[in-house]
């Protein structure tokens, strides 16, 4: 029996680790893949208050040594299913059962995916959701970027330094992300946009070797051969084993405010998984930090 | 055993004519992933018994890593009779890691 069990080890999770064990509460930690969430893929992080650079990598490994130094205990097993029975909410892994007198929810976002036939089979093939982890690959070559936002903007300029060609693809003729990075790539000159446009296959015969872009105006098709698509367009959270357990908005996320409380009484979401409208390292920490105070006075309150 | 350094001169006699199937690591220093599945190959590489473990420097290594269609690190290739026979991409944990192993 543990005070709290925060599922996912993420930016979020850890930091309610730290928060819950100084706080002298018993805390497990349980993760399906590695620390650190999705930072580990950021080659450099430039934006957390307090330190000046750093890598995702170097950041993650800091923080889970910083978690587990304190005194949590972290599990690598996945959870399959959260049962609240009141004062004691049941953990259930692909391993075994954990109990606990709160649960913080902190298992985050992952790409989101077009779901096209050969998307999953060609990741690593021509497929990929990280310009800056996999761009290199790509020296000289043809590339596409599906998005609108500020990561398919970022995504085609860091990609437009290392290709031949990099197409744009958008499926509205504004995008929403910043202007000032839009103005760069329209002059470059190896960058062309694709507007209005959906990709509606991908070619290849084991990898990619070129996508199908379907025009929403006109209807018309047209193969565009490249040697690697890049897909961002924005996150889903991994919220689907807690849907009995709290209430999800529309598109996933668990619904809470910035007291990271869910519709259960003991149950806290924190991170990317939480309905909120910034999605940056430091809310995440942030989150951990109210989501741990608020699991400890719970526990607290249940015991006193 | 720790992890065979695999190179374009070393990758015919250590890869693909050994005499037992081959877990090979593809990776690169600027890569987050590949840190936090180094250490698990690592292991892997010291328990080994009836195969061996090598890692490729991606980046050292570019025309190699490029012959089996690499465009995404971590990879994770298994070589058997000189042929890939399983292969993963991005950080997977030890238990997946060994499942990619022919039993």
């Amino acid at each position: 029996m543990y005070d709290i069990i925060i599922v996912g080890a993420g930016t979020a999770g850890l930091s309610a680790a730290i928060y819950g064990v100084r706080a002298g509460k018993s805390v497990l930690v349980l993760e399906a893949n590695t620390y650190g969430g999705q930072i580990i893929n950021t080659p450099e992080i430039e934006n957390y208050p307090g330190i000046k650079n750093t890598s995702g990598f170097e950041f993650a490994t800091a923080l889970y040594e910083q978690a587990t130094g304190l005194g949590a205990k972290i599990e690598f097993e996945e959870v399959r299913s959260v049962e609240n029975t009141g004062a004691i909410k049941r953990v259930v892994t692909g391993k075994q059962t954990y109990e606990a007198s709160s649960v913080i929810l902190a298992a985050g976002a992952k790409n989101r995916h077009l779901g096209l036939p050969h998307e999953e089979e060609w990741l690593g093939k021509g497929i990929s959701y990280c310009a800056t982890c996999d761009g290199a690959f790509f020296k000289g070559k043809d590339t596409a970027v599906m998005g609108g936002g500020n990561t398919a903007l970022e995504d085609a300029l860091f990609l437009s330094n290392y290709c031949n060609k990099v197409y744009l693809i958008h499926r509205r003729d504004q995008f929403r992300g910043d202007s000032k990075s839009v103005a760069l790539l329209e002059e470059k000159e190896n960058v062309e946009f694709v507007l209005n446009a959906t990709i509606s296959a991908l070619l290849g015969a084991d990898h990619v070797e070129g996508v199908e872009v379907a025009d929403k105006i006109t209807g018309e098709h047209r193969s565009i051969p490249v040697d690697g698509l890049f897909i961002a367009i924005g996150q889903t959270p991994q919220n689907q084993v807690f849907s009995g357990l709290v209430d999800l908005d529309e598109s996933g996320y668990i619904i809470a405010g910035e007291d990271c409380k869910t519709s259960a009484d003991g149950v806290f979401a924190a991170g990317d998984g939480r309905t909120k409208i910034v999605r940056q390292l430091t809310t995440a920490a942030a989150d951990g930090a109210v989501a741990a105070l608020a699991a400890c006075a719970y526990c607290d309150s249940i015991a006193g | 055993m720790e992890p065979i350094t695999i190179t374009a001169e070393n990758f015919e006699q250590e890869v693909l004519q050994s005499d037992v199937p081959v877990l090979v690591d593809i990776w690169a220093s600027w890569c987050g992933p590949c840190k936090m599945l180094s250490p698990i190959v690592d292991e892997i590489a010291k328990e080994s018994e009836g195969f061996k473990v090598g890692k490729i420097n991606a980046d050292d290594e570019g025309a190699l890593a490029a012959k089996f269609g690499v465009s995404s690190i971590p990879t994770l290739l298994v070589f058997k009779g000189g042929e890939v026979v399983n292969q993963s991409v991005g950080f997977i944990p030890k238990e997946k890691v060994l499942a990619l192993l022919p039993q």
